[in-house]
């Protein structure tokens, strides 16, 4: 009998043991990350994120370029990613019948199925030539005058990775708001309908204040999965660090330098670098996750004065 | 009273058109949203489909200008990379969901390893890259297999920890309560009545969290590198089909384009068969 108890016990160590790995994991990622670009940090300090220069040859590293297209390649996205997976949520949820709503939102998931590299490839041939004949040439037509909008369309460049990243995070967004809108009491609405209200204010006003703060989860969710992409941006960005009003110029961002130049990195401070602006990545999407993690978990507590069932 | 009416009745007017408009918006982001997929889906059917054939399976690259290349050597690298991050990741994976669901499911350091968890499964997957080339590629000097699996390992650790938990989750305590009357010790609880119980959803956690890593391609442009002949060796550089069909669809040559279409035909067959099994496999779980 008593080895029976011990066999209990060692399995119990075991699930606990597997359990502090993982946690160690994370610690060693961040560890390894950061005593691999402490030559970097140390050589470059803070400059290393306001510098625009970022030259192998002359031994100087300044990540703003990349920093730069990472910020305005995200922003893009969520700019357009938002309102249309909102849009799709509440379809999901509040109009389409069951029949229509389970396929549909079963071809969106898939969406968040399709692995990057295919993004990329149909980037490359299909969409950026879309984008230079059906965006950028009637935009640069039109509003060419402002800078935003002036270069030449190229196809390649910040609005195409914008625009392929929106692609990318619709699922993302639209997932986590289906969920937190069908989680919104029934009640909410019929108080709503009650008083007379059509279909779209009882959204406006009862169905999506309640769930302002669990979209908002989401959309930071997608906002850290489109900051830390790496293969489709950089088949379509144009891998060219120069910082440019406009967005038809080529641009860089920080997942694809990484990808770009890590493997030519034979100098210890190029590749210390390098290693930096992926602590840096790490840094900036450890703390949206939490932040994302923090809005969807608060929603299920539900707001305060809202009805709870 | 009549002037009232009449106010009324515009004003309702309006509201009626705004819930129109609105709704009609909603329907058309729907269908904006799935524009893309379809046009990738039958860019990818069309354009690959003409080089897919059994030469295209079993072939390994052939040069510029040589026709009857393949991708022989990346498919089977994908499913050797696989199955190293397989090895890796499952048993961590469902042992800590095990902890997680069985052992201590509230207090501190639970919620650090949910926590842990979540934030893996939001790090870049070219980060965890960076990581197993400073781990595994620096030490052992060369990129290898073994680094590109362990990669894919570590992204895959998270997604099953999270699914496994859920679905141990499902199992009414009734089952354990049962077990633990006839007086079954603890761990013959989990092993003979918690984990057949919900080993449809644990395997279906598992082949989605395949299907993920399968396709990802930046962590092994640091780690597995590519390879343009046979390699199984673990220590080796290693190919890999998403990596073959990046390098292609960056060259100038037309014929590699074709080429890299008919790969991804072959990694989405790959990806979304997986997925779409494992999904439908899944709808039909449930617990009373």
């Amino acid at each position: 009998m008593l080895s029976a108890s011990w066999v209990d016990r060692i399995f119990k160590v075991i699930t606990l043991l597997a359990a502090s790995a993982v946690v160690a994991l994370l610690f060693a990622i961040i560890i390894k990350l950061y005593t691999q670009s402490s030559f970097s940090i140390d050589k470059f300090g803070f400059s290393f994120i306001t510098s625009t220069d970022w030259n192998p040859v002359t031994g100087e590293y300044g990540a703003l370029p990349f920093i730069f297209g990472t910020v305005v390649s995200s922003f893009i996205a969520i700019l357009i990613a938002v309102p249309i997976s909102v849009g799709v949520a509440i379809f999901l949820t509040e109009i389409a019948p069951r029949w229509l709503s389970t396929p549909i939102g079963f071809l969106v998931e898939l969406l968040a199925a399709i692995p990057s590299v295919i993004y990329g490839l149909w980037g490359i041939f299909i969409f950026v030539p879309f984008v230079r004949n059906y965006i950028q040439m009637p935009l640069h037509d039109v509003l060419g005058w402002m800078p935003l909008f002036s270069g030449p369309p190229l196809g390649i460049g910040m609005l195409a990775a914008g625009l392929i990243l929106a692609i990318m995070i619709i699922p993302i967004i639209t997932a986590i708001s289906k969920d937190i809108i069908s989680s919104v009491p029934i009640l909410q609405r019929e108080g709503a309908l009650a008083l007379g209200a059509t279909k779209w204010e009882t959204i406006k006003y009862a169905v999506l204040p309640y769930a302002k703060t669990g979209i908002l989860g989401g959309i930071i969710l997608g906002l850290g999965r489109a900051i830390g992409e790496t293969m489709a941006v950089t088949m379509v960005i144009g891998n060219r660090a120069e910082i440019s009003s406009s967005i038809f110029a080529p641009a860089h961002s920080m997942a694809a330098v990484i990808a770009n130049e890590f493997t030519e990195a034979t100098e210890d401070v190029y590749l210390s670098a390098i290693i930096e602006i992926g602590l840096l990545l790490f840094l900036v999407t450890f703390v949206l996750n939490g932040l994302a993690r923090f809005f969807i978990w608060s929603v299920a507590r539900g707001p305060r004065g809202g009805i709870r069932q | 009273m009549n002037n009232l009416q009449a106010q009324y009745n515009k004003h309702m007017i309006r509201r009626k058109a705004t819930n129109y408009i609105m709704l009609t918006m909603m329907v058309l982001c729907a269908v904006i949203a799935l524009i893309p997929l379809i046009s990738i889906l039958t860019h990818i059917g069309a354009s690959g489909i003409k080089g897919l054939n059994l030469g295209f399976i079993t072939n390994l690259p052939s040069p510029v200008g040589e026709t009857g290349g393949g991708m022989g050597n990346g498919l089977v690298g994908t499913l050797i990379l696989v199955t190293i991050a397989s090895v890796i990741g499952i048993p961590l994976g469902v042992l800590t969901a095990i902890y997680l669901s069985e052992y201590q499911q509230i207090g501190i350091f639970p919620s650090v390893v949910r926590f842990v968890a979540d934030s893996l499964l939001g790090i870049p997957s070219i980060v965890v890259g960076i990581f197993a080339y400073v781990v595994i590629v620096i030490p052992m000097k060369s990129f290898s297999a073994f680094a590109g699996g362990a990669a894919l390992g570590i992204m895959l650790i998270p997604i099953i920890i999270r699914g496994t938990e859920g679905m141990l989750r499902m199992v009414p305590d009734s089952y354990r309560e049962a077990g633990l009357a006839l007086g079954m010790r603890k761990w013959r609880v989990i092993v003979s009545i918690v984990l057949p119980t919900a080993i449809r959803g644990i395997v279906t956690t598992i082949m989605l969290g395949i299907a993920r890593i399968s396709g990802e391609t930046a962590p092994l442009l640091l780690t597995a590198f590519g390879n343009h002949y046979w390699s199984t060796r673990i220590d080796q550089p290693i190919a890999a089909l998403p990596l073959q069909i990046f390098n292609y669809a960056i060259s100038p040559f037309e014929e590699w384009h074709n080429q890299a279409w008919s790969g991804s035909l072959l990694l989405i067959l790959l990806v979304l068969i997986i997925s779409i099994v494992s999904r439908v496999a899944t709808r039909q779980q449930k617990f009373k």
